[in-house]
């Protein structure tokens, strides 16, 4: 509860009430947003201090930070909202390190005219999705621009972690002859949202996977302390961070697609479209890359976790000078799976 | 050249419109190139638009086609 | 997915394939084209090639809207959005063609104009009633698959007296494609030509046109044409059943799609589209120059749902890039990889041509989902 009860006068109006540019300005309107929303809905020991900054020890070992923009349109659809996107987006970036997330900071850009009770649940989801992935947001930030100039709002987060000792897992630690595992299925956030999207809506029970995976990856380094390198495939999807790995640890990928985990609606939505699954977005899965004779353990540590129970290995590394991705298909033939060109757009033909 | 994807129809909706069905993911479309498909029937969908109706008969005939070819491929060793 | 899955079983694709290495021996030659965009796409997502022996070369045709439509015409549209203010909606498949200027509808849009990617026609209709106040027009593009869901909303924009919609109709006709193949017009004959030996036959096409309009071509030039569904058994089916027919002598045209294709084809879409549209004499094809009877124009009935009427289009022929070889790699007389830029200078990045640009032309499946083949038979640079 506020500890400033009673000095804004009258409580801000969550059902009716829209963000006005005096909530970015830095007076009394933006503290009552504050302390209203923010504080009240993250409510942990450093924001109720309300400082500018946040104080916390450094732990003993190597620290990590990762940062993330949200921009996602439309900003709630089926499993999430950008609110749970933006915490379970920076939680994940730290996780792929082997870190355990600590703390959070966020900060917004509001619309002129943004609906408050928009805001309050947005806020509130990221309350919850902190909870379930043990972090605290310590600090943050807000602005508002005019009406017009921004999508409603964005949100960059920015998280902190730290590293334990022994882990060193990083994009170009691949090796020719390591597996490559994933955690589930693919497809499912970019399907949710584009069945959201005027022109092309169609119905489908799809739910974006946006989840915090540092519980699934404490599970599995702590089976497997020497993982290679550890990746979510967010935009751009598998294909894109198959190819990066590819790219930065100068190696080669063949992958089977048979192996490959789909939800059949998410493939049939993918028929619709035209779209290829492969470089369809997902907010809740990840690609490891390990030993082979580390698999076996990793994937059975995977599977146990609730997160991971579709995982399965999908394919290996391989000695290419010329760093590509290759895919066995379901007819038994080979295609490559190539870098993302441009934008994924639907296609007619 | 074009997408096009099999798809149940599972409801006959105002004028030309009906629901589909392809693989659970259910859509709105315009019946009014098969204006004679029924629910129930599968129809060939693009861009919006049913264009055929499938025969199921034809397609086991089709999917028989293939056994045969493979069986014949069989039998001499593959 | 029914009627998808069990026509991709890869255990019957092995089969099928060691059927058709039987039946082709290696000391002869099948040329044969899938004319149709869709299933270079297949072939290539799946890597047919990898299943067929080396006697069977499998040519890409032209049957790829987005590639033959010339730049001029995207200029055209550009145009439109650009200069005349109008929403533009169009599928998604144009939207990155690089026309003239270095401009595509992709950088128009960012450059401000009212450009809206569209997955139905019906879509464009419907923006069109709910924003009374703007002209809409809509981008129209594609073969005969394409061509009856645009006239059913000319149609159905006729019914409602629509005041703010048009389209600007670039629909192209199969045969006469066909024809420009078998027959190369005297203008790119000096670029190259391929001898086919059989076509494999347009999937969706052939739903809306029936398998009859094929029987003159089989007819007239002797080739077997075997129309076949998008997925990778029927295209392997459609091989082997053309392998046959070429050895033995026949050339007819066979149906492997019959559980979606008749002979007749759809009548209500035929005669619908006969309503709306009617033949233009003669339509610039990117790679094939000017073909007679091979595009439509819409009816005066409803010239005021005519694009190129109501704007007063004027179409201006714009020449391909010197180095360019989409008109020969569209012809089949070329292969994307005897392009000279084909994947340094020309990529689908930075395409100079159609043929790189959307995902089922030759060279952009090529490049995508085939490069590899390449780069294995020599070793890399870097």
């Amino acid at each position: 509860m506020s500890q400033t009860k009673g000095i804004y006068g009258r409580r801000l109006d969550f059902r009716q009430g829209r963000i006005e540019m005096a909530h970015g300005a830095g007076g009394r309107a933006m503290a009552q947003l504050i302390d209203e929303l923010f504080v009240a809905a993250f409510d942990n020991e450093w924001l109720r201090l309300l400082n500018d900054q946040a104080r916390f020890a450094v732990r003993a070992g190597r620290m990590v930070m990762a940062t993330d923009s949200h921009v996602v349109s439309p900003l709630f659809f089926p499993g999430g909202d950008i609110g749970s996107l933006s915490v379970h987006g920076t939680v994940n970036d730290v996780a792929m390190s082997g870190a355990r997330p600590l703390y959070l900071a966020a900060s917004f850009i509001l619309e002129e005219g943004f609906p408050l009770a928009d805001l309050k649940r947005i806020v509130e989801s990221m309350a919850a999705a902190a909870r379930t992935a043990e972090v605290a947001v310590v600090t943050g930030d807000t602005k508002v621009v005019e009406r017009g100039k921004g999508d409603g709002v964005f949100i960059t987060t920015t998280g902190v972690g730290v590293v334990p000792e022994g882990v060193e897992i990083s994009a170009e630690r691949a090796q020719p002859g390591d597996a490559v595992i994933l955690s589930g299925t693919i497809g499912d956030h970019g399907v949710a949202i584009m069945s959201f999207r005027e022109n092309l809506s169609f119905e489908t029970s799809i739910r974006s996977d946006t989840a915090s995976l540092h519980g699934l990856v404490a599970a599995m380094v702590q089976k497997v302390p020497g993982i290679h390198c550890l990746r979510d495939p967010t935009r751009g999807g598998l294909a894109t961070t198959l190819n990066e790995f590819a790219r930065q640890s100068r190696v080669g990928i063949r992958i089977a697609e048979r192996a490959i985990p789909v939800q059949p609606e998410v493939s049939a939505a993918c028929e619709f479209l035209g779209l290829d699954p492969l470089y369809v977005a997902n907010e809740g899965k990840l690609v490891a890359i390990c030993t082979a004779q580390d698999a076996p353990a990793l994937l059975e540590a995977m599977r146990a976790h609730p997160l991971g129970r579709d995982a399965a290995v999908i394919g290996v590394v391989t000695e290419d000078p010329h760093q590509f991705v290759q895919m066995q298909t379901s007819l038994g033939g080979s295609r490559m799976v190539d870098w993302l060109t441009g934008e994924q757009l639907p296609r007619i033909c | 050249m074009c997408l096009a994807i099999p798809a149940l129809v599972v409801k006959r909706l105002e004028g030309d419109e009906a629901l589909i069905d392809a693989g659970g993911v259910r859509k709105r479309i315009s019946l009014a190139l098969v204006p004679e498909a029924a629910e129930g029937d599968y129809v060939i969908v693009h861009v919006g638009y049913a264009l055929s109706r499938l025969d199921p008969a034809e397609a086991e005939r089709t999917l028989a086609l293939f056994a045969q070819a493979a069986a014949d491929a069989g039998e001499q060793g593959a | 997915m029914k009627y998808v899955d069990e026509f991709r079983d890869g255990s019957l694709a092995r089969l099928i394939a060691d059927r058709i290495r039987r039946e082709a021996p290696a000391d002869r030659r099948y040329n044969l084209m899938e004319f149709c965009g869709g299933h270079t796409h297949a072939i290539s997502r799946y890597g047919v090639a990898d299943l067929l022996p080396a006697s069977v070369d499998m040519i890409h045709g032209p049957g790829c809207p987005v590639c033959v439509l010339p730049i001029g015409r995207i200029d055209n549209a550009i145009a439109l959005a650009k200069e005349q203010g109008v929403i533009l909606c169009t599928y998604a498949d144009t939207m990155r063609v690089p026309a003239s200027n270095g401009v595509s509808l992709s950088r128009a849009k960012a450059q401000g104009a009212d450009i809206r990617m569209v997955y139905s026609a019906a879509d464009a209709l419907r923006i069109a009633q709910e924003t009374a106040a703007r002209e809409v027009v809509f981008f129209a593009i594609g073969f005969e698959t394409t061509t009856p869901p645009t006239a059913v909303v000319i149609r159905e924009a006729d019914r409602l007296g629509l005041g703010n919609f048009s389209v600007f109709c670039n629909h192209v006709v199969t045969p006469a494609a066909m024809s420009a193949i078998l027959e190369p017009p005297p203008q790119v004959r000096d670029g190259g030509s391929v001898w086919i030996d059989g076509f494999v036959g347009p999937a969706h096409v052939s739903c809306v046109i029936g398998s009859r309009p094929y029987e003159y071509f089989a007819r007239t030039y002797q080739r077997p044409i075997v129309i076949a569904g998008f997925e990778p058994l029927d295209v392997m089916q459609a091989v082997l059943m053309l392998v046959r027919q070429l050895n033995e002598g026949r050339h007819e045209v066979e149906n492997e799609y019959a559980r979606a294709v008749t002979r007749e084809g759809n009548l209500t879409a035929q005669q619908l589209v006969a309503e709306v549209f009617e033949l233009r004499s003669s339509f610039e094809w990117r790679g094939l120059g000017e073909v007679p009877d091979s595009a439509l124009a819409i009816r005066q009935r409803f010239a005021r749902f005519d694009a190129e009427r109501r704007y007063g289009i004027v179409y201006r022929p714009v020449p391909d890039n010197r180095v360019c070889e989409c008109g020969a790699i569209l012809r089949g007389a070329r292969k994307p990889v005897e392009c000279k830029v084909f994947g340094t200078v020309c990529t689908p990045e930075n395409p100079l041509g159609s043929c790189m640009v959307s995902s089922e032309g030759a060279c952009a499946a090529y490049y995508t989902y085939g490069r590899f083949r390449l780069k294995a038979a020599a070793p890399a640079a870097v």
